[in-house]
């Protein structure tokens, strides 16, 4: 009889995939609740772009972070934890606006981001190169030699370059308008098809004339 | 590098399901909902003051169990005007629906620690250690209280 109790009790007062079912329905609601509520210190969320699956995630102060799909979201999560904060939560609807904003940018709609933007993981001199790389307009570029000056370090394009590597909000930063003197592409954090995709969609690079890329 | 703690979210993700069935089986379907966001907000709130060596089921579990002494408490109030013949007509079945209903409600009627220890123990499978850690007693009274609790619902439930 001990053995039947016992064997009752761990089938719960549900079945076991109603139990699961509503635990994950409930903390979904939560997720919902506690990015309404802006208890969270990090929102994050999926965002769909023509590259796949980004994830973005935003603080209090703005957008933080964009990650390409290739970027594991737990080393991501992960990262943020320890850079920011653990208080950390999936929440799309927080990051409604910098879906919308990127939408319209993918589709052409749009030629400027508004959404504010946290620098906090950026350091002194990263904010000065991402900062100048931010004065780029849409359909414009400069080499890294040109942003290197910008920043105050007339001789330091390849320490520009390292600071336009590690861009934590690349897209909305454009450091895909950044390339060599000569206009080479130069290199790119998400890769040079995209930095070459992303030229064309702004009309700074015409495409090749059999349409690749 | 050292330990961190996780992120929230993975935390949460790790974590909904125990938390889930102990709420469900401590005070049944209703009450279980805000009980559970009720827990998790209050783990928000603390989380970046823990230490990344907690045993975080066992701390989730203790709020959880704290949650779910407040919701009893809260129902042995309301239940007074339940004189109220209206208030009476319109009551709701506490007891969780389900296979075995007679155990579920056996389980509710346990005194409060024995409860959470029963409950600990098969719903969220809990081991001893963090049982006694999440209602707050050593580890024998907890083992005492889980045992007491099996004996009351053995004779509740026939065979």
């Amino acid at each position: 009889m001990n053995e039947q109790i016992e064997t009752a009790l761990r089938g719960g007062p549900t079945g076991e995939e109603d139990l699961a079912r509503e635990a994950c329905a409930a903390a979904g609601r939560l997720a919902e609740r506690i990015g309404d509520e802006g208890l969270a210190d990090v929102a994050f969320a999926a965002v769909d772009s023509p590259f796949g699956r980004l994830h973005a995630a935003v603080t209090r102060r703005g957008l933080v972070r964009v990650a390409f799909p290739e970027e594991d979201p737990d080393t991501l999560l992960e990262g943020l934890a320890r850079r920011i904060s653990p208080r950390i939560v999936e929440s799309p609807k927080r990051l409604d606006d910098v879906r919308r904003e990127l939408e319209d940018y993918f589709d052409g709609r749009r030629r400027d981001f508004d959404v504010s933007l946290d620098w906090s993981l950026i350091g002194p001199f990263g904010r000065r190169v991402l900062r100048a790389t931010s004065e780029i307009p849409y359909g414009g570029s400069l080499s890294y030699a040109e942003v290197a000056a910008e920043a105050g370090s007339p001789r330091g394009s390849r320490a520009a370059g390292n600071a336009l590597g590690a861009n934590p909000i690349p897209i909305v930063i454009p450091c895909h308008r950044v390339l060599r003197s000569g206009g080479a592409l130069g290199g790119y954090g998400g890769g040079l098809d995209r930095k070459r995709w992303l030229l064309e969609l702004e009309g700074a690079l015409t495409p090749p004339p059999d349409g690749r890329g | 590098m050292t330990r961190a703690l996780p992120p929230f979210q993975r935390f949460l993700d790790a974590n909904r399901e125990p938390v889930w069935r102990f709420l469900v089986s401590s005070v049944g379907p209703h009450e279980a909902e805000d009980c559970f966001q009720e827990t998790f907000i209050s783990a928000l709130r603390a989380y970046p003051r823990l230490r990344p060596d907690s045993n975080l089921r066992a701390w989730v579990m203790t709020i959880a169990h704290r949650k779910a002494l407040d919701a009893h408490r809260g129902r042995a109030r309301r239940a007074v005007p339940l004189a109220d013949p209206e208030a009476a007509g319109g009551r709701v079945q506490e007891a969780p629906p389900g296979r075995d209903e007679t155990l579920w409600r056996a389980v509710g009627d346990l005194p409060a620690r024995q409860r959470s220890a029963v409950v600990l123990r098969y719903i969220a499978d809990l081991p001893h250690r963090d049982i006694a850690q999440a209602i707050g007693c050593s580890e024998e009274a907890a083992r005492r209280s889980l045992h007491e609790g099996l004996a009351k619902l053995r004779k509740a439930v026939p065979a």
